[in-house]
């Protein structure tokens, strides 16, 4: 490898920052310096969109990195960008303090509804935003560094794999339906009223929070493309290809996956933490078993093994969804069934496969990705 | 017909003569207690003329005493102003319609205001229901027997005792006869019995499950009482032999819950099982296939209204031709393409789940259809005061059992049966045998989704039919097959068998919600001390 600076950051990936650079400040310019009258404006709501579906994307990165790179299928992805988001809105739900309908200093709406009297011990501490920032990245760790070193010890592998982390996921959302849990119940949490003082309504902490997204997308598709670029990226592709030889060859293939795994659910975690903010509530059902597959398919869609991949097929299958659930809502669910079929069947690469097929083919150089 | 005429008779009769050697303490019961001599005496008698009317009938049981007395309780006997004549009166448009007690025959109408409904009070209405229980027990019908027995015990004395001491004499019904002692025994237990009876009585309680014998034991138990402590003690430990025995019916219930849900976990799972075991396939549509077949029943029943029964039965072989054919449409349009590649292909029937369920809403609309259950699969088994068993989760667990041993019969037994195993064990040495793989892979996938319809047919009578039903199944019965062990039908029996024994086991100490999650947890622990099920399938397939 001849070794500039940056080495890892190979052209595609270059072209892609570049790409959501540029689309970052466009939405921003589109927003705040075209006026409301114009039809190139994009409202706020527009814009909030966006960065959920930014959100939606590094989930999508973080499902790749495994999957794509390790071969790991995880049907349970959502848990961890759950789990996050669940963090953060214990932060926010602090945050109200005696604003809320009871009016309670400490504790939250809900448990003075159910008659508690107390804050429950995993509750303390989330009054501080760097506790919640720790505990966004700790939670989803710690329960993918037990439950990936308990499967990957003993060899689970594929299908048992995925379906175990459906299980997993499933699991979760029983219990977190569960008023007892502390959590909120089916209702979970919602009317947030600011975050680190800035008041959740105003139009700018939105806009900040998309830019915030933004950077950390941009921030986390580094760090993936450091990782996978490495020689331990190196190892663990080889993992994905042939495990048994990689583990013959002397490397400790559990170690590799766990890490990876472990990686990508801290990922995962960190979208959910920002997704939560910008979506203003945080439920049980986000754990559904239904949307960590259709994470899967994003990936699906946009092309494994790429990570750019994964966000073009966040935001493609994220803006078709919002077209069709407003346009013809009975439509959508034949539409995604139908993606699923064909994107196995025709595009094992996904869109950037094609793409890249097709840029073959013509062998002009490529313009833009997104 | 006549020998029931003949012992109805004969009840009566036995009733009589108890009743004639208690004679010496009933002055009233004089001669000429016929229905005529009864009804002249009716108009203008007082509450007491009245009760020795009622007791005089009950002795004598003429015809047509039982109507009588039973418009009686009712308040629908009523005497013309004009004649002083005695009808059972019915609401009519035009006052009252008139029936003549003596012939039982209509006799025209009349106003309101031209009669005078005999008037009851408390405690006649008590001795005319304990009159009529009186009647019922001469009834053929054990049912009958068994509700006056009930009447009689609720007000129970002197005289019914004894009556109910002569019915056990001759009665067959080993209900009626476990009720009448039992009563009679309740009975004994009240205070003003001298105390070798009432021991007597609470020993033979003692075996008894009924709710009311453990409540009016308890109240003989309770230390606070002030009954005869020897009583009491007898009284404690009859509690504790009946708790015993309800403990260990309640035992018997909870394994028979968790068999009719592991039933359903089978039943779910077990095509699973042949297209996951036999093929290495992750249909995740298996599901909604599932769906296909509860909505075969509803569509059954539209076509034959009014028959329940046979429409269920006619719907198991449709849910499986339906499903087993849309099973192969899948095969064949979209499997077939990604052997090899599991992880794909548990993507693309997803999409294909998805695409069903909308087919679903749109067909029959996002709300749950109703489904008729059969007649033979509502109601309740009382096998005793402590155990019932619901028909359906009975003949759910039948079916399952017997779909099982269909599907094993099919494998060990049948040529097709052969050529999947053997494409199972070893699909290129079985295609170099001459076995056409493809034709064989079609047909397990149609096999094992047919059994999802049929599995749908018996979830149609379990739960709401609606476009949902599938996806609340889907993970149960994946944990299932990977309990049991891919690739083997007993493991798939006793995995989903297990499984729905150890949640109803856990349900009462945990909660529903929570059992589950343990049950989830313990399986993701038990996946990593056996990775392969607790039959992991063996030979070089198994690592293929």
């Amino acid at each position: 490898m001849r070794a500039p600076r940056l080495a890892w950051l190979d052209r595609q990936g270059r072209v892609f920052l570049l790409v959501l650079a540029v689309m970052t400040a466009l939405v921003l310019v589109l927003n705040i310096a075209v006026p409301a009258a114009s039809s190139l404006h994009l409202s706020t709501y527009t814009v909030g969109l966006l960065g959920k579906y930014m959100c939606y994307a590094m989930l999508a990165m973080a499902v790749d990195l495994i999957w794509g790179y390790c071969g790991i299928l995880s049907l349970g992805h959502s848990a961890f960008f759950t789990l996050g988001g669940y963090a953060m809105g214990m932060y926010l739900m602090r945050e109200i303090g005696s604003r809320g309908v009871y009016g309670d200093p400490v504790l939250p709406d809900f448990m003075v509804f159910l008659n508690w009297k107390t804050l429950p011990w995993y509750w303390h501490g989330f009054n501080l935003f760097w506790f919640a920032a720790l505990m966004v990245m700790l939670v989803p760790g710690v329960l993918a560094l037990v439950f990936g070193w308990l499967a990957f010890r003993s060899r689970v592998t594929g299908v048992y794999l995925s379906i175990i982390t459906q299980a997993l996921t499933y699991a979760l959302m029983l219990a977190f339906f569960r008023n007892d849990m502390g959590f909120g119940g089916n209702n979970g949490f919602t009317d947030f009223k600011d975050i680190l003082g800035f008041d959740l309504t105003h139009e700018t902490t939105h806009l900040t929070l998309f830019l915030v997204t933004a950077v950390m997308l941009g921030l986390s598709y580094g760090v993936c493309r450091y990782i996978v670029s490495s020689r331990a990226g190196r190892v663990i592709r080889a993992i994905r290809d042939a495990e048994s030889r990689a583990r013959f060859i002397g490397f400790r293939v559990e170690s590799y996956k766990l890490w990876a795994f472990v990686f990508s659910a801290v990922l995962a975690g960190i979208a959910g933490s920002l997704y939560v903010p910008q979506v203003g509530i945080i439920n049980p059902s986000e754990f559904q078993p239904v949307n960590s597959i259709e994470v899967v398919i994003w990936v699906a869609v946009g092309g494994r093994g790429t990570l750019y991949g994964a966000v073009v097929g966040a935001l493609l299958v994220n803006l078709a969804k919002t077209f069709f659930t407003s346009a013809l809502p009975e439509l959508w669910l034949y539409a995604l069934g139908a993606l699923f079929v064909l994107v196995t069947l025709f595009l094992p690469r996904g869109v950037m496969g094609l793409a890249g097929h097709f840029k073959r083919r013509h062998s002009r150089p490529a313009a833009g990705v997104a | 017909m006549s020998l029931i005429r003949l012992r109805t008779a004969g009840t009566t009769l036995g009733i009589c003569l108890i009743l004639a050697c208690l004679g010496g303490l009933r002055p009233a019961a004089a001669a000429g207690s016929d229905l005529p001599t009864a009804l002249n005496r009716l108009p203008g008698a007082s509450f007491e003329d009245k009760a020795n009317i009622i007791r005089d009938l009950t002795q004598s049981h003429p015809k047509g005493a039982r109507e009588l007395l039973q418009a009686l309780l009712e308040g629908h006997v009523a005497v013309r102003d004009s004649d002083k004549h005695v009808f059972i009166v019915s609401d009519d448009p035009a006052g009252y319609a008139l029936t003549d007690p003596l012939t039982g025959r209509a006799a025209g109408t009349g106003a309101t205001d031209d009669f005078d409904t005999v008037s009851m009070n408390n405690h006649l209405r008590k001795s005319l229901r304990a009159a009529l229980a009186q009647f019922d027990l001469g009834s053929p019908e054990a049912a009958v027997r068994a509700a006056a027995v009930t009447e009689m015990l609720r007000s129970i004395d002197e005289s019914t005792a004894t009556i109910l001491k002569g019915q056990l004499a001759h009665e067959s019904d080993a209900g009626v006869r476990r009720l009448i002692k039992e009563g009679l025994a309740m009975a004994d237990l009240d205070d003003d019995v001298p105390a070798p009876r009432r021991l007597a009585a609470i020993h033979m309680l003692s075996g008894s499950l009924s709710p009311d014998v453990y409540n009016r034991l308890g109240t003989l138990a309770d230390p606070g009482s002030d009954t005869d402590p020897a009583v009491r003690r007898a009284a404690v430990r009859a509690m504790a032999h009946i708790d015993a025995w309800r403990s260990f019916y309640h035992a018997i219930e909870t394994l028979f819950f968790g068999f009719s849900l592991g039933s359903v976990l089978v039943l779910s799972a077990i095509g699973l099982a042949i297209t996951f075991g036999v093929m290495g396939v992750i249909n995740m549509a298996h599901g909604e296939l599932m769906m296909l077949g509860a909505y075969t029943v509803y569509v059954m029943q539209l076509i034959l209204p009014g028959h329940p029964g046979a429409s269920t039965l006619l719907a198991v072989p449709a849910a499986f031709l339906i499903s087993g054919g849309v099973g192969i449409l899948i095969e064949r349009g979209v499997v077939r393409f990604l052997y090899g590649r599991p992880l794909e292909t548990l993507l693309a029937t997803f999409g294909i789940s998805l695409i069903l369920q909308q087919l679903a809403r749109d067909v029959f609309t996002a709300n749950n259809r109703p489904v008729e259950s059969p007649p033979w699969m509502s109601g309740l088994w009382q096998i005793n005061g402590a155990l019932s068993i619901t028909y359906n989760r009975l003949v759910i667990v039948i079916f399952t059992l017997a779909v099982f041993a269909a599907l094993l019969m099919i494998l060990k037994r049948t040529r097709l049966g052969l050529e999947v195993r053997a494409v199972a064990q070893n699909r290129a040495m079985a295609r170099a045998m001459g076995i056409r793989s493809q034709w064989v892979d079609a047909m397990t996938f149609g096999l094992g989704s047919g059994i999802a319809g049929v599995a749908g047919v018996a979830l149609s009578q379990l739960t709401n039919v609606g476009p949902n039903l599938g996806q609340s199944y889907i993970v149960d019965s994946f944990m299932v097959v990977v309990f049991g062990g891919v690739g083997n039908l007993w493991g798939t029996l006793i995995g989903g068998m297990s499984l729905g024994i150890v949640n109803k086991i856990l349900e009462p100490y945990a909660g529903a919600v929570l059992g589950k999650i343990i049950v989830l947890i313990a399986l993701i622990l038990f996946i990593q001390r056996r990775p392969r099920g607790i039959f992991p399938q063996k030979g070089r397939a198994a690592e293929a």
